[in-house]
């Protein structure tokens, strides 16, 4: 299973084992990893399940579509490697994933 | 199962967002709607005109004003019947009408019920210990200075959090407006507020290109909009929502002014 690290705004990570086919905010939120708040339940709908994508694995997460970045384009402090945690599904080929989440999703 | 024939009761959102994966998936499908329009409880008269049009053109019969009166067949479905005795024939049927609270729990208990479990800004109900959320409960909408029942996924975690909080003595939770979406086909429709009593709707954007907005106002405050694949009209007007902000009906209209620069100048 693929692991993933999250890292909050004060730098500690967590690392945790994530399954293929579910979301990077799904595998936040059933391991009760805090700063994704995930507000519309992974429908690309409220922006607050951002996060930033390491730049070992930009190219491989991908770019966002464009409903996910007119939608990243009003959240706070957006920089070149945000995503919508919910549209990252996790695959094989993202173990080892790290992302850090924002000082604040609102 | 494609050829199917499906019949959905109900254009609510549950009803239209079944009837979009169905026509996707090559049934044949009709929509039967009591009401003039489609989605009449959540949004207004344009949304709902270019909602119809939108099923009618992927092939789905919308039937507005057409009451169900009874489901044919023996042990299993045939057809639907409406007022009027024409019978549509089906295969499956689905039926997303609106629900009723489940207040049998709560009025065994004693607690004080109407249209819902009566809650207070905490979602305290009438007993000290017992608190409800979700979409049985009836809760003040602070934005609204009125009480309501919301089915939705914003509310019932706004009311779970509510709950918690006051459960543990913890400072409330800051209130959102409410908020709703509804994906059908390629459209994204985002709702921020409530557009009942409105007096004043502003369309921003073409529908035609499927991407536009419609801003509910009341006495010249937004109360409400619904945006079709429009994020910044929805972020933005959730915001304008919240702060009840008075922005001039030429501005919302006007697409040459961003919604970045319109809330800049509405919210200060």
């Amino acid at each position: 299973m693929p692991k993933i690290t999250y890292v909050d705004a004060t730098g500690k990570e967590r690392v945790v084992e994530a399954k293929n086919g579910m979301t990077v905010m799904e595998t936040a939120i059933k391991h009760n990893i805090p700063g994704i708040d995930a507000d519309c339940g992974g429908a690309c709908a409220c922006a607050t399940c951002h996060v930033y994508v390491d730049a070992a694995f930009t190219d491989k997460v991908g770019k966002p579509s464009a409903m996910e970045q007119s939608m990243l384009d009003f959240a706070e402090n957006v920089k070149e490697n945000s995503r919508l945690s919910c549209q990252i599904k996790v695959r094989d080929d993202l173990d080892g994933l790290k992302v850090t989440t924002p000082e604040s999703q609102h | 199962m494609p050829g199917a024939r499906l019949v959905v009761v109900g254009a609510g959102y549950i009803g239209l967002e079944a009837a979009a994966v169905g026509a996707q998936l090559g049934l044949k499908v009709t929509v039967l709607e009591a009401m003039p329009q489609v989605l009449s409880r959540v949004a207004g008269p344009e949304i709902g005109a270019f909602y119809t049009h939108v099923h009618r053109a992927a092939g789905t019969d919308i039937r507005l004003g057409a009451r169900l009166e009874a489901f044919e067949g023996l042990g299993q479905v045939t057809g639907a019947r409406i007022h009027g005795g024409e019978i549509i024939p089906a295969d499956l049927v689905l039926v997303g009408v609106g629900v009723l609270p489940n207040l049998e729990l709560a009025l065994e208990a004693g607690l004080v019920c109407g249209n819902g479990i009566v809650v207070d800004a905490d979602m305290r109900t009438s007993h000290p210990d017992v608190f409800a959320a979700g979409d049985v409960a009836w809760r003040p909408l602070a934005h609204y200075g009125r009480e309501g029942r919301l089915e939705s996924v914003h509310n019932a975690i706004e009311g779970g959090k509510l709950a918690a909080a006051a459960m543990l003595g913890l400072p409330a939770p800051a209130l959102d407006v409410p908020w709703f979406w509804s994906d059908q086909f390629d459209l994204k429709l985002q709702t921020a507020g409530l557009w009942t009593g409105a007096d004043d709707t502003v369309v921003r954007g073409d529908p035609q290109s499927r991407a536009f907005a419609v801003f509910y106002l009341k006495e010249g405050h937004v109360i409400a909009v619904d945006a079709v694949n429009s994020a910044p009209e929805f972020i933005v007007g959730k915001k304008l929502v919240a702060a009840q902000a008075r922005v001039a009906p030429g501005e919302l209209v006007d697409k040459s002014i961003s919604m970045k620069d319109i809330g800049a100048r509405a919210l200060g």
